[in-house]
């Protein structure tokens, strides 16, 4: 008998991914890259005004081009498609994927093309001529609530989307009764109260692959193939069969290789529903693939919060109570999530620490932008900003240092599972120790007395630090409209190689790796074994999608329940052939064997074969070695870090610089550390952005100034220094791999520990706060001695 | 239309082509390679890089007619038999990708990178790939790729 | 992003250039690199009917020393002037300002040439260009001309060539106590200021100045008030930092957009005037 290899466990170790072959030889399948046979193409003629009637759409030009199949008008359109469907509670004003008489964004489709290549497509878009009686734009948060300069929806008073949800101590939770005592008399009792409007601004998602759908309705079957550049092919096809007409069983929706998503391909756009329903009417395949251009317009942008925080505390520096009153600039639309991004905020006010009274209020606000969605962190960055910043402000007031100030009011280890004021239920944490790691990790000391060596020669250099928690592994069903679960189908297949699908849709996190390390492990089998399915309807029945940093806490944990219901079942036919007891079985090194026999093993394969050739049948069985599971967490998951920068402004341009960033994340148990880096250099690469050069600017018109990379920075790799990573690791109780989550981690600390210390690089101006970007020109100005 | 002939991965090939007709679109329309993106349309992402005459170049800012006569090669034509480039397999090794698709404009640019300078110290590296955008990696894992590519040539 | 339709031709010669430019009648456009213009083009802001490529014309590209002088043919590419032996040695802030431009692909294709005739008013060239007292070789149906840099840029996209003219190249003297100092507009890496100086220095003397500034307005100047300010002084920081604070002080149309408003730019111009002077010094 030939000896077996011995298999190492993989789960914890840092195995290269899988899905790279074929990515660095060009051989990756995007949206772009299907043709079909007979495949037509479409292009957008899209509103070059922020806010106006339209008055007439003249389509005869581009009709009678070379090469067109036909155009349609947003009136025309909606003779065949329904309304954009929300996917939140709140009350939405009709939004049609194609505009019918009004605009409402500079961007916003008002006629679409079809024609033979996508060059004869632009022509004819650029040849519709549309007439507009243009309305004031409503571009100023602040005074849109007002109802100035214009009322964008008229059923919505005030362009109020969502008016002052209350959320946190003495609010019901259904939030109908508001009891103001405890937060009244926590800034009652307050020695020092810290009190500052702050901004987190509007960003562009810019996933490097542009948005595209292939859509191919077969008139002869009647069913709907469509293949999208989406995070979530599932909820596409609801919403797609849905809108079209058609049955869920009609509607098979293909998410192929998707070059990143970061939130924004969450949700499910008109265009998708455009091509589809276009396919549907002509019986034809259709491609629309977005320019970057029209990605900077149509495709949701994220943030663009501004909060009034107010911070109650003692003069030893107990924190007493939080006040955080936000108002969200949504744009001009709802999108599926959009109303429900900035409810993460209020959820995360907590932050890291016991505050005996906290009251968060919301209010969403309608103005002539592109509508704001799911972005990277989606909430929690926020929330992380406004508290990390008016902590930072208290210490400089207390005259105290920023770390013992959070020390002192940190959820202690002991407190967990521990319920927030505004509605979380953290279920583990150890915050004290990400702290301390955060300082002897990048040597606070020293750092300290370097930035004080620096001073003393004149520069500005600044060190900042920020703790965060955020939610992950989103979520039970309670918390989403589509259901909080996830989905996995494992099959041993006959030569005892393994197929496991996942509900979760992967566009970078490396899923078809982890999860086959797992399946790997926990049949005993190699890992060259096993291939994870995603990302296609037709072969995964059931998911849900990745996002909420979900894919490992909720899709992992769906993946071993149904590979242990098919191991209980293989152990079964094993011990009818070894003539043992099901429990008595080892799985390992691709073999089965009796426990203590390892002379007994078998090859996984033979025992794969006779679970489908099953001669004799064991009694009770059925053939074959498939099952699945849906697992529905009991709570979300919430990973938590501290992050350290130091930064120096230059003191006659007032550019920043970052010299330093060390990111502490806890995540709880990690699948592929290698895979977790680089998902947290990401992440900080975002927040970095965020902080430092990434800003999406409206005109007072409404027009986008920052509409390409021209004007829009997206960070170089000359923009960051060499990130320093460590982690703490506190599993969570919430599913069996211990796993919280990491995808959006990144994003949380590392703004305020940036802003943080470019307010302690200017602190010899008296500066209190400054708002993000950290633009030269306005660092420079408060060194000109103006103050922010 | 014109008639271009230029050699693509070591092919020959000619063809008929509209003059407004991007070399990016030729070649992954009509030569079908799509290994090429295309992430912009101001000519700094560098998703559609490829090496004209041997240098690195965006093949979206490039009409196909002036690339008549030129040799050209793609993220396709990087490994040899079957062998992959030392950065497509640094790349690899070092987890220098996560969604793959700025990773073939960033590899062909690090080719130039290299061949220009081949010892490259870490600002040359970051500065040598500021023609190529990537917002999954922070960029950290792809420096050590073409760092680890770099002491492997030696 | 796709341009408008348009015939395509491949000049062989520059005879052929001109002979195809004039028969066009004002519809057609150079192209060699195309950097500046496939952009436009593709963004439908430019839209000529007939492209004239002359990059592969023998002769219009290269970096040759003779007397004294320095030519750089129109064609040549930034990352040939960036990488140049010859200027890294004789003319460094040539290189240095070269090496500025976009980034290694644009670089790779972009030409000198192209870059003086498009004349944005925030590219790095023309500062240079202006400080070395460069002469633009040109070329017409009228025949061949010359024209000083200083005479060239006349305004925001607007230089003195005709729509039938074509650039051949650039003469100058190299200087090697030279420096371009550039702050960067974070998103394009264009210039919001940029200053080019060149300085003649004897015995710690400043014998000469050359001041070229981009970015600040509609186009490439001389900042003539630094130029005089230096001339004849003493090196010391004193008189670089006084030189320098006049830096812009005679410019009314300063640039102001989203990254920088008037103010700044204008505050900027001392600055970066400053840097360029005291890196210049230190190659003196």
């Amino acid at each position: 008998m030939p000896t077996t290899p011995v298999l190492p466990k993989l789960v914890g170790q840092r195995v290269k991914r899988r899905e790279d072959p074929r990515l660095i030889q060009g051989r990756g399948t995007y949206v772009d890259d299907i043709a079909l046979i007979g495949m037509q193409h479409l292009a957008f003629k899209r509103s070059d005004v922020a806010h106006a009637r339209i008055t007439a759409i003249d389509t005869s030009a581009a009709e009678a081009m070379d090469g067109v199949e036909a155009v349609f008008t947003g009136a025309q359109i909606a003779k065949f498609l329904p309304p954009m469907p929300i996917g939140t509670p709140f009350p939405s004003p009709e939004h049609r994927a194609v505009a019918v008489d009004a605009v409402r964004y500079s961007g916003e489709p008002v006629a679409v093309v079809v024609a033979r290549d996508r060059y004869v497509a632009r022509d004819a878009a650029d040849a519709i001529v549309v007439s507009y009686d243009p309305r004031p734009a409503v571009v100023d948060v602040e005074q849109a609530m007002t109802g100035q300069p214009a009322v964008i929806h008229p059923d919505f008073k005030n362009n109020l989307a969502v008016a002052l949800v209350p959320s946190g101590t003495g609010v019901s939770a259904d939030g109908s009764k508001v009891d103001d005592s405890a937060i009244d008399a926590a800034f009652k009792n307050a020695e020092v109260v810290i009190s500052q409007r702050m901004v987190n601004q509007r960003l562009a998602p810019n996933t490097m692959e542009p948005r595209g759908v292939v859509a191919h309705f077969e008139p002869g079957k009647g069913t709907m193939t469509i293949w999208s550049s989406t995070q979530n092919p599932h909820i596409l096809r609801t919403f797609i069969a849905a809108l079209t007409g058609l049955g869920q069983d009609q509607v098979r929706a293909i998410a192929p290789e998707v070059g990143g998503g970061f939130g924004a391909k969450i949700n499910i756009y008109g265009e998708e529903y455009v091509t589809a329903a276009i396919s549907k009417q002509l019986g034809i395949p259709l491609k629309w693939v977005e320019d970057r251009s029209e990605a900077f317009v149509a495709t949701t942008h994220g943030r663009d919060i501004l909060a009034y925080v107010d911070l109650a505390a003692k003069r030893d520096g107990t924190l007493l109570g939080l006040k955080l009153r936000l108002i969200a600039d949504i744009g001009a639309y709802n999108m599926l999530l959009t109303a429900a991004i900035p409810t993460l905020t209020m959820m995360m006010a907590n932050a890291t620490y016991n505050i005996p009274a906290v009251r968060a209020t919301l209010t969403e606000v309608f103005t002539n932008k592109t509508p704001t969605d799911a972005y990277r962190g989606a909430g929690r960055p926020e929330a992380t900003y406004f508290v990390e910043r008016a902590m930072d402000m208290l210490a400089r007031e207390l005259k105290m240092d920023p770390a013992e100030l959070r020390r002192k009011n940190f959820i202690k280890p002991s407190q967990f599972p521990f319920a927030t004021q505004t509605g979380a239920v953290y279920d583990s944490g150890d915050y004290e120790k990400a702290l301390d790691l955060a300082l002897k990790h990048s040597q606070w000391d020293r750092l300290q007395a370097e930035r004080d060596a620096a001073r003393a020669q004149g520069r500005l250099v600044g060190l900042g630090l920020s703790m965060y928690v955020e939610v992950c592994g989103i979520g039970p069903s309670a918390a989403l409209p589509t259901g909080g679960w996830e989905h996995s189908q494992v099959t041993v297949e006959r030569d005892g190689r393994i197929s496991a699908t996942t509900g979760a849709s992967p566009h970078g996190q490396g899923n078809e790796t982890t999860f086959a390390q797992m399946i790997a492990d926990q049949f005993g089998v190699p890992f060259e074994h096993v291939t994870i399915l995603h990302g296609d309807t037709g072969v995964v029945k059931q998911g849900i999608g990745t996002f909420g940093s979900r894919s490992q806490a909720v899709g992992g944990t769906a993946l071993i329940m149904a590979g242990a219901k098919v191991k209980k079942k293989m152990a079964k036919f094993a011990a009818a052939l070894f003539e043992a007891h099901e429990d008595d079985l080892v799985f390992e090194n691709g073999t089965i064997s009796v426990k203590g026999s390892p002379a007994s093993a078998k090859p996984f394969a033979s025992v794969a074969a006779y679970a489908y050739v099953p001669v004799p049948l064991p009694d009770g069985l059925e053939p074959g070695l498939s099952d699945e599971a849906f697992f529905e967490p009991t709570n979300n998951t919430y990973p938590f870090g501290c992050h350290i920068s130091m930064l120096e402004i230059d003191r006659e341009t007032g550019e920043p610089k970052l010299l330093k960033l060390v990111a502490i994340d806890d995540a709880g148990n990690l699948i592929n550390p290698l895979i977790v880096e680089g998902q947290i250099h990401g992440g900080l690469a975002q927040g970095i952005g965020q902080a430092m050069i990434e800003e999406v600017v409206y005109g007072e018109d409404g027009q986008l100034l920052t509409g390409s990379y021209m004007d829009y920075a997206l960070p170089r790799a000359i923009d960051f220094p060499r990130f320093e990573l460590a982690a703490t690791v506190t599993p969570t109780p919430v599913n069996p791999l211990g796993a919280k989550g990491v995808g959006e981690a990144g994003t949380l600390g590392s703004t305020p520990c940036i802003v943080n210390a470019a307010v302690d690089a200017l602190s010899e101006f008296g500066v209190k706060h400054v708002d993000m970007m950290l633009r030269p020109e306005k660092l420079w100005r408060i060194i000109q001695g103006g103050r922010s | 239309m014109a008639q271009i002939s230029l050699t693509v991965n070591g092919k020959a090939r000619k063809a008929d082509v509209e003059p407004r007709l991007l070399l990016v679109h030729y070649l992954r329309e009509q030569l079908r390679l799509t290994g090429t993106h295309v992430a912009c349309d101001t000519s700094q992402c560098g998703a559609c890089t490829v090496l004209v005459d041997g240098r690195s170049v965006k093949s979206c800012t490039m009409f196909a007619v002036q690339a008549d006569g030129s040799t050209i090669t793609t993220i396709e034509g990087l490994a040899t038999n079957g062998q992959l480039h030392p950065l497509q397999n640094a790349f690899w090794e070092e987890h220098g990708l996560q969604c793959g698709y700025c990773t073939p404009g960033m590899i062909m640019a690090a080719v130039t990178l290299l061949e220009q300078t081949p010892k490259p110290s870490e600002r040359e590296i970051r500065e040598g790939i500021s023609g190529n955008f990537c917002r999954c990696t922070g960029y950290q894992h792809i420096v050590n790729a073409i760092q680890r590519a770099a002491a492997e040539k030696r | 992003m796709i341009s408008t339709q348009f015939e395509y031709t491949r000049a062989t010669s520059l005879d052929d250039a001109l002979a195809k430019l004039g028969a066009a009648k004002g519809d057609a456009k150079l192209i060699a690199g195309g950097h500046s213009l496939v952009p436009l083009m593709k963004l439908r802001l430019s839209e000529p009917k007939v492209l004239i490529d002359i990059a592969r014309i023998p002769g219009l590209s290269g970096i040759n020393a003779k007397d004294g002088a320095i030519e750089i043919g129109a064609g040549t590419v930034h990352q040939d002037v960036a990488s140049s032996a010859l200027l890294q040695h004789a003319c460094p802030m040539l290189t240095e300002a070269a090496a500025e431009i976009g980034d290694p692909q644009v670089r790779n294709r972009g030409t000198l040439g192209g870059s003086l005739a498009h004349a944005d008013p925030a590219a790095d060239y023309p500062a240079v260009m202006l400080a070395l007292d460069a002469t633009i070789l040109i070329k017409g149906p009228r025949g061949a001309r010359t024209v000083k840099a200083g005479d060239f840029f006349q305004g925001m996209f607007t230089v003195d060539l005709a729509g039938d003219e074509i650039i051949t190249a650039v003469q100058f003297k190299p200087v090697k106590a030279g420096a371009y100092a550039k702050l960067h507009q974070r998103a394009s890496h264009f210039a919001i200021v940029g200053v080019a100086a060149a300085l003649a220095v004897e015995n710690k003397v400043i014998q000469g100045a050359r001041v070229g500034l981009t970015g600040a307005s509609s186009h490439a100047v001389r900042l003539t008030e630094v130029e005089q300010a230096l001339a004849g002084k003493q090196i010391s920081a004193d008189n670089i930092e006084a030189a320098a604070k006049l830096a812009g002080k005679g410019l009314t149309d300063i640039n102001s957009d989203l990254h920088a408003s008037e103010q700044y730019r204008r505050s900027m111009i001392p600055v970066f005037t400053k840097r360029a002077l005291i890196r210049a010094l230190e190659r003196a």
